[in-house]
């Protein structure tokens, strides 16, 4: 789950990790007024989408007084917002926040990521701020030092000092690094994030250190125990189809073809993706029913499925283990008689009750393509939506 | 002789008296009766799938002698469920549980390098079996056909795919191991290799991987340097979008596009390995590769 930028910027705040004074706006009032609370010569005007790179798109942008603050803001909110993360669609500002300018001397990188081979926690900082963390490991990789944190031991002092003679940092810096370091390992463990990154991480005249960005992803399987970040989920960021699929428990995510996918199990569904893509097609959507899968779910996902208009045809591609094939039989049948069959639908069906599920399609009535297996089915999809009008 | 488990396995399913566990000991006792107790706090002293229900894995272990259990626990207990399992000396631990939070399975990961005598599969998998001999998972057995090739797989219904064609072709197979879609397993890919390697009774190896993370690409460099038996690999993903979370909670192209299909399949082939490059054509893929290699 991803939050914005004032969010995460609040979640800061709350826990100790020192960033500019900020306050949200949704019109070119509140942003003037905004400002003139911070009461700062230099503010920026931030929008505030669920994606990188706005600075490029003419997302951020600096002002020198409340009233410009006011027509800037009036021209980004309402604006669509493209950089080179949103796809040439681009997303619909909605909100900015509008910052107190800061007066930046250095740009430096933080980042707290899970380390899958080792079981513990990688606290990644570089001397190179400001930009793409990946062309910094590839031009200059000793501007970077890692530290991993084992969590049941903790953060160790020694670790702290790594990383701050690891990039000889001056006494003033290493000590607002170091408390940095520890609020942030401590935020870490407590939302439960599987990646927390601050680019840039300035340093300003004065010496302060503070989080100019902060980009916060949480482990989706650990929300249960964490309302309150649920609770910051904005919707209007995500894709409708997305959205009322999660409402049924389906796994599912758009993408932008035109060859619906229905699949139980998360890897198969990739592979039926994969298939579609070699045999010349593009699925419109990655769809795992899950092995639990009902009969009304399998229902829900075929109206998702059909509602899509950009879909020219629908594979559903089934190996069922806890899946049972006459289950998928019952909601296709019930979903193609509820809403009509108005697009080619080839079916593949193969595991548990597949008999009884293929009988349930053959005496439906219903125009179903059968496929054999999977490369027939794909290469049958394919060929559907070609010639569907 | 296949790996892990056989004919001498006894198992405990701990959360039994859960729908999908007590479905699950059955389904998998019917495929070969080796289930021989299980466990959920509070219910001790009552049957469930006709078998007896302990409070803790300590006491089933005690009174039944099981060496591995399966474990059906929800996603906020689940990682207490496998401590637990590790505690009570439980030699295989397979946790078919989807949904654990990452940071829980750090413990877990830790409590394991200081226990050798325990193994954890999974979590996140469909779990393993060696077919005719021993299930323990979620998986279709009628589909299974004891034979020559060892399967190893990060995705439940993949493998399904790939047992179907073996099947099929008259391969057959003599373990099949699924690792499970996870960030923090316990059981890896290199593992698993090592062992089919060292089985006298597995021929040839079908590796199923996907995208994120670089476990297939630790694999490929732990082939070459010491699996001499054809492997055949399959990765999925070729098609998925960078930064998307596709279902699996490992499953996620990161940042700086590491951790891609074509990345992987690239180490794989390096390594000798005969990459399919669709899935419905794996064990052809496996069968041309044998010819070769006679």
């Amino acid at each position: 789950m991803n939050i914005h930028e004032f969010q995460a910027k609040k979640l800061f705040a709350d826990n100790g990790v020192p960033v500019p004074e900020g306050y949200l706006a949704t019109s070119g009032i509140e942003a003037e007024f905004a400002m003139r609370r911070l009461g700062c010569p230099v503010a920026v005007v931030k929008a505030q989408v669920h994606a990188g790179g706005r600075g490029k798109g003419g997302g951020v942008k600096l002002v020198k007084s409340p009233d410009e603050c006011r027509t800037v803001a009036e021209k980004m909110i309402g604006m669509n917002l493209v950089t080179p993360q949103t796809g040439a669609e681009g997303k619909l500002v909605r909100k900015v926040y509008i910052e107190a300018g800061s007066d930046i001397d250095k740009e430096y990188y933080i980042a707290l990521v899970l380390d899958r081979e080792t079981a513990s926690v990688c606290v990644m900082f570089s001397t190179q701020g400001g930009m793409d963390i990946e062309e910094v490991a590839r031009t200059s990789p000793d501007k970077i030092v890692k530290i991993f944190i084992d969590p049941t031991i903790g953060l160790q002092g020694f670790q702290l000092r790594q990383l701050t003679f690891g990039l000889k940092l001056n006494a003033t810096e290493s000590k607002e690094l170091t408390g940095f370091v520890k609020k942030l390992y401590a935020m870490f463990m407590k939302y439960d994030y599987s990646l927390l990154e601050i680019n840039p991480l300035i340093v300003t005249k004065q010496g302060k250190m503070l989080a100019l960005d902060g980009k916060m992803n949480f482990d989706d399987n650990a929300l249960f125990r964490h309302k309150d970040i649920e609770a910051m989920r904005d919707f209007t960021e995500e894709d409708e189809r997305e959205i009322e699929a999660s409402k049924y428990g389906l796994n599912y995510i758009g993408l932008s073809g035109n060859i619906g996918c229905l699949v139980n199990g998360a890897g198969l569904a990739m592979a039926t993706m994969d298939i579609i893509k070699s045999s010349g097609g593009e699925p419109a959507n990655f769809l795992d029913v899950g092995g639990g899968a009902s009969e009304e779910m399998v229902r829900n996902a075929f109206r998702i499925l059909f509602s899509d208009k950009h879909v020219k045809a629908v594979f559903v591609n089934i190996f069922g283990g806890i899946m049972k094939c006459d289950i998928i039989a019952e909601g296709i049948v019930n979903a193609a008689k509820e809403l009509g069959l108005k697009i080619p639908l080839v079916v593949r069906l193969e595991g548990t009750n597949v008999d009884k599920g293929k009988k349930i399609l053959e005496t439906s009535g219903l125009k179903i393509i059968p496929a054999e297996d999977m490369g027939d089915g794909a290469r049958k999809a394919v060929e559907a939506a070609k010639s569907h009008k | 002789m296949a790996i892990l488990v056989n004919k001498n396995t006894k198992v405990i399913t701990q959360g039994i008296t859960g729908k999908s566990g007590e479905f699950h000991t059955r389904l998998s006792h019917e495929h070969a009766p080796r289930f021989v107790g299980g466990v959920t706090p509070g219910k001790g002293g009552t049957k469930c799938a006709d078998l007896p229900v302990f409070d803790t894995v300590a006491e089933a272990r005690e009174k039944t002698g099981c060496n591995a259990s399966m474990i059906f626990v929800p996603p906020p207990f689940a990682a207490d469920a496998i401590l637990e399992a590790i505690s009570a000396e439980i030699e295989l631990i397979v946790c078919i549980t989807e949904g654990i939070p990452v940071l829980d399975m750090v413990p877990v990961r830790k409590a394991l390098d200081r226990s050798p005598k325990s193994r954890l599969i999974g979590p996140n998998c469909p779990g393993i079996i060696t077919p005719g001999d021993c299930k323990i998972g979620i998986m279709p057995g009628h589909i299974h056909k004891r034979g020559s090739v060892g399967i190893v797989s990060k995705s439940g219904t993949l493998t399904y795919e790939s047992v179907g064609q073996t099947t099929r072709a008259g391969l057959g197979q003599t373990t099949c191991v699924g690792i499970g879609g996870d960030p923090i397993i316990g059981t890896t890919f290199i593992d698993l290799l090592g062992m089919f390697q060292d089985d006298p009774e597995t021929e040839s190896i079908i590796m199923i991987g996907e995208i994120g993370g670089d476990a297939e690409i630790k694999a490929a460099q732990f082939i070459k340097e010491n699996v001499k038996k054809p492997v055949a690999a399959f990765i999925a993903g070729q098609a998925a979008p960078k930064g998307k979370r596709m279902g699996h909670a490992g499953a996620i192209i990161s940042g700086g596009g590491h951790g891609t299909a074509a990345e992987k399949m690239d180490a794989l082939r390096a390594a000798g390995v005969a990459v399919s490059t669709s899935p419905a054509d794996i064990a052809t893929t496996l069968i041309a590769h044998m010819k070769k290699k006679r």
